[in-house]
């Protein structure tokens, strides 16, 4: 029991099962063991492969190729090859293929939902209200600027840059590949492409979408594999662009690694946002809104709002209603419709998680979880929050990725600002007040790529998202974030 | 009667909008393009670097936070200032190059690429930045923000329309600069340097370094203070050294423009607002809408 405990009534609502139709997933006909590459489907040379696993159930789903240094030779190559006749292909044309991917995907949207969730372990409610669709739109919306480049904003005839070597996380691995593909793809790029490792499966799904869509060869390759795979990948001479999301470790090693090559770099790294709570925010709101920045995806989320800083006169309020909110949250079997927590992405993730809870409470602040039951099989965590935070303990400045919040107080808007930007990080930032003046005054002074004010991780193909400081460089979404796929005419590039 | 011998000015350091010489005593003999001696510049040290880029931190929100309008102004200010001191600029180029003709062009460039960014500053967020019509009842909108510090690295031949080339652009968005002047002509940035001082440009806004540039760069691709790093003035130099300052700035995801592989013609008019945006993050903010 929580010493910010208030009655405000129990939360005892029961629900009935309501299992997603696992078959829809179709485990049987995932390509295993093979690699995308020149438009076939092609085994790696030393035939090595890797087995993916249920998050949820622990059970095997697949085994996968794992691409070595000649795969990723091989895929550059096709990508290579496919580059000149992609490119010079008229923007109109390139743009209805993503228009075909964008409507074939809508189509087999169900299915993809069900093979991420399984795989992933996120809920199947997010798959298919957020994960799925919101991909979709990225490769219509970006289809429609194939023929649209002049206003790119880089003047008359941009130009591609070439072979794009992009590596995704595994925290929204679909999404994450239509955010890297349509840009580079609508920009006349050609792409080698290089799934997390342990979430491989909508990727190759994704490739047969490709074959469906008669894209040509080698204009989308896709290379399974682990890290060594996506060293590989981004080190590789005949890459002319790197993208990559995931951890700002690997962003930087990556950054290091094509220092001096002249080749174009994008990262968007990790986070550790602040999500501000002034006395006069919409609380319910608010609530909802801090649930929301923390606990969907299990808190894998790099733009997650992990630190809550709260006006201190409403803090126990505002723990009181959280915490009561919490105990809400349902969390299991991720292909139940009502879950709304589902597993952790994979025992990795959740010793990290763990490690850095337990260094919360060793540091002297007070933590407190749903004490929901956990699956007996499985990687989980408890939706849990810690008060008390100093501002240097470790789960106050280092990205946890996980179901687990951080709060802290604050006085005056100033002292706010002050702390939400004491991190290395600068990806996004929460605002909640119905004082119009003061939500434009922080946003001017948070250095945060993205702020949402009295709202949360909203996202939109539109609309650019990347991060400031160590969070990375360039956008993804929007006229802005074609610019990195395009350099002006006339100056260098493919 | 005789002839009246001249003062001398001593060749300092800009640092925090103070004229300090190197905390480490050092000097560079400056000589111009007929071997002549021309002055003793100061020889900017580690520590030189490091109390810039406080300075530079210390001053950038004031700079970030003046209004567009007010950054415009003060930038065509040190247009005015430019103009009023073409004579000196002139000698100082020529005496460098030895060609007095190109010297008093490059000076009309120089004074004409700081009006042109001046115009700037109230402008290129509407050229960056967007409204973006999201599929849903908010409010949205994307604009360019200043990275904070700029590390720059000046051009090594143009000595006054290069280093205005690269250290007005990043002014426009409201950075602050540490710029290291060209190692063999860096009379021009001293003086350019006092013109700043008296162009209502706030102290700590600019910041400028003469030394030696190989001992320098590192310096400030490796501080944790300096948010980006214009590698303009390495053009020429090996892919080893290329990517040793790269790898110091990756230390904390630093954003890098490389080195050009030769000095750009700095005479051709800007392309676009590319060097502006080059220093800039585009921050997306997010409001819903409703009763």
């Amino acid at each position: 029991m929580s010493r910010y405990a208030v009655d405000l009534g129990a939360p005892a609502w029961e629900y009935a099962p309501a299992p997603e139709a696992r078959e829809l997933a179709r485990l049987g006909t995932v390509p295993q063991g093979r690699l995308f590459i020149g438009g076939a489907w092609v085994e790696p040379a030393d035939g090595a492969t890797m087995p993916t696993h249920s998050p949820a159930t622990e059970e095997h789903l697949a085994d996968v190729a794992v691409a070595g240094p000649a795969d990723v030779d091989r895929a550059v190559a096709a990508a290579r090859d496919a580059f000149p006749a992609w490119s010079a292909l008229p923007g109109r044309e390139r743009g209805k293929y993503l228009f075909r991917l964008a409507r074939l995907l809508q189509e087999r949207a169900r299915e993809f939902a069900v093979l991420e969730t399984v795989d992933n372990g996120k809920p199947i409610r997010e798959t298919r209200d957020f994960d799925v669709p919101t991909a979709a739109a990225h490769l219509f919306h970006h289809a429609g600027w194939a023929d649209k480049l002049d206003w790119a904003g880089l003047g008359p005839a941009p130009r591609p840059l070439g072979v794009a070597g992009q590596v995704i996380p595994w925290n929204f691995p679909l999404l994450m590949l239509a955010w890297k593909v349509a840009p580079a793809l609508a920009t006349g790029n050609t792409v080698v492409l290089k799934p997390a490792e342990t979430t491989p499966l909508t990727a190759l799904r994704f490739a047969e979408l490709c074959e469906q869509a008669d894209l040509p060869p080698g204009v989308l390759n896709i290379v399974t594999g682990a890290g060594a795979t996506g060293a590989a990948l981004v080190r590789h001479p005949g890459v002319d662009k790197v993208a990559f999301t995931g951890s700002t470790a690997v962003g930087k090693d990556i950054q290091r690694a094509l220092a001096g090559t002249g080749r174009r770099l994008t990262l968007e790294l990790g986070g550790k946002a602040a999500n501000i709570v002034f006395a006069d925010a919409p609380l319910d709101q608010a609530i909802e809104g801090i649930v929301d920045g923390i606990f969907f995806n299990q808190g894998h989320v790099c733009c997650a709002g992990s630190r809550l800083l709260v006006e201190e006169s409403v803090h126990d309020a505002v723990v009181a209603r959280l915490q009561h909110r919490m105990a809400t949250l349902r969390l299991g079997d991720p292909l139940d419709k009502n879950t709304d927590v589902g597993a952790v992405n994979s025992a990795a993730q959740l010793a990290r998680i763990t490690e850095l809870a337990a260094a919360g409470e060793a540091e002297g602040a007070e933590r407190w979880d749903t004490g929901c039951t956990l699956p007996d099989r499985g990687h989980w965590f408890r939706p849990t929050v810690f008060t008390g935070v100093a501002q240097s303990s470790r789960i106050a400045q280092e990205e946890i990725f996980g179901p687990v919040l951080s709060v802290l107080t604050f006085r005056t808007p100033e002292e706010a600002v002050a702390k939400a930007n004491n991190t290395p990080y600068g990806l996004s930032a929460g605002i909640w007040t119905e004082k119009g003046s003061r939500i434009l005054w922080l946003a001017d002074r948070l250095r945060a790529g993205v702020v949402w004010a009295n709202t949360f991780n909203r996202f939109d193909p539109t609309s650019p998202f990347g991060g400031v400081k160590e969070s990375g460089f360039g956008r993804e979404g929007g006229r802005q974030g074609l610019a990195a796929y395009l350099v002006p005419a006339g100056e260098g590039g493919a | 009667m005789s002839e009246r011998l001249d003062v001398r000015r001593t060749s300092k350091l800009f640092i925090g909008g103070a004229f300090p010489r190197s905390e480490s005593g050092r000097t560079l003999e400056v000589r111009g393009h007929d071997g002549a001696f021309l002055a003793n510049a100061a020889r900017a040290s580690r520590k030189d670097v490091r109390d810039a880029v406080v300075a530079a931190r210390a001053a950038q929100p004031r700079w970030a936070g003046a209004t567009a309008y007010n950054r415009g102004q003060v930038l065509y200010r040190v247009a005015e200032m430019l103009e009023g001191r073409a004579a000196q600029f002139t000698a100082e180029l020529a005496a460098a190059t030895g060609d007095a003709e190109a010297a008093a062009a490059e000076v009309a460039a120089a004074v004409d690429r700081w009006v042109w960014y001046a115009g700037w500053t109230d402008k290129f967020a509407q050229v960056a930045g967007s409204v973006n019509p999201v599929a849903g009842p908010f409010f949205n909108l994307s604009a360019p923000e200043p990275v904070g510090v700029v590390g720059i690295v000046a051009p090594r031949a143009s000595a006054l329309l290069g280093l205005t080339s690269v250290v007005a652009p990043a002014l426009v968005a409201g950075n602050a600069v540490v710029v290291v002047a060209s190692e063999d002509r860096p009379l021009p940035a001293v003086t350019l340097a006092e013109v700043l001082a008296t162009s209502d440009v706030p102290g700590g806004v600019v910041n400028v370094l003469t030394g030696q540039r190989d001992e320098l760069a590192p310096v400030l691709a490796g501080h944790l203070d300096v948010d980006g790093l214009d590698l303009t003035g390495m053009a020429g130099a090996t892919v080893e050294e290329l990517a040793a300052l790269e790898v110091l700035a990756a230390e904390d995801v630093t954003r890098v423009r490389p080195a050009p592989a030769a000095e750009p013609d700095w005479t051709a008019e800007p392309r676009g607002v590319d060097r502006i945006t080059a220093w800039c993050d585009v921050k997306t903010v997010w409001h819903p809408k409703g009763t």
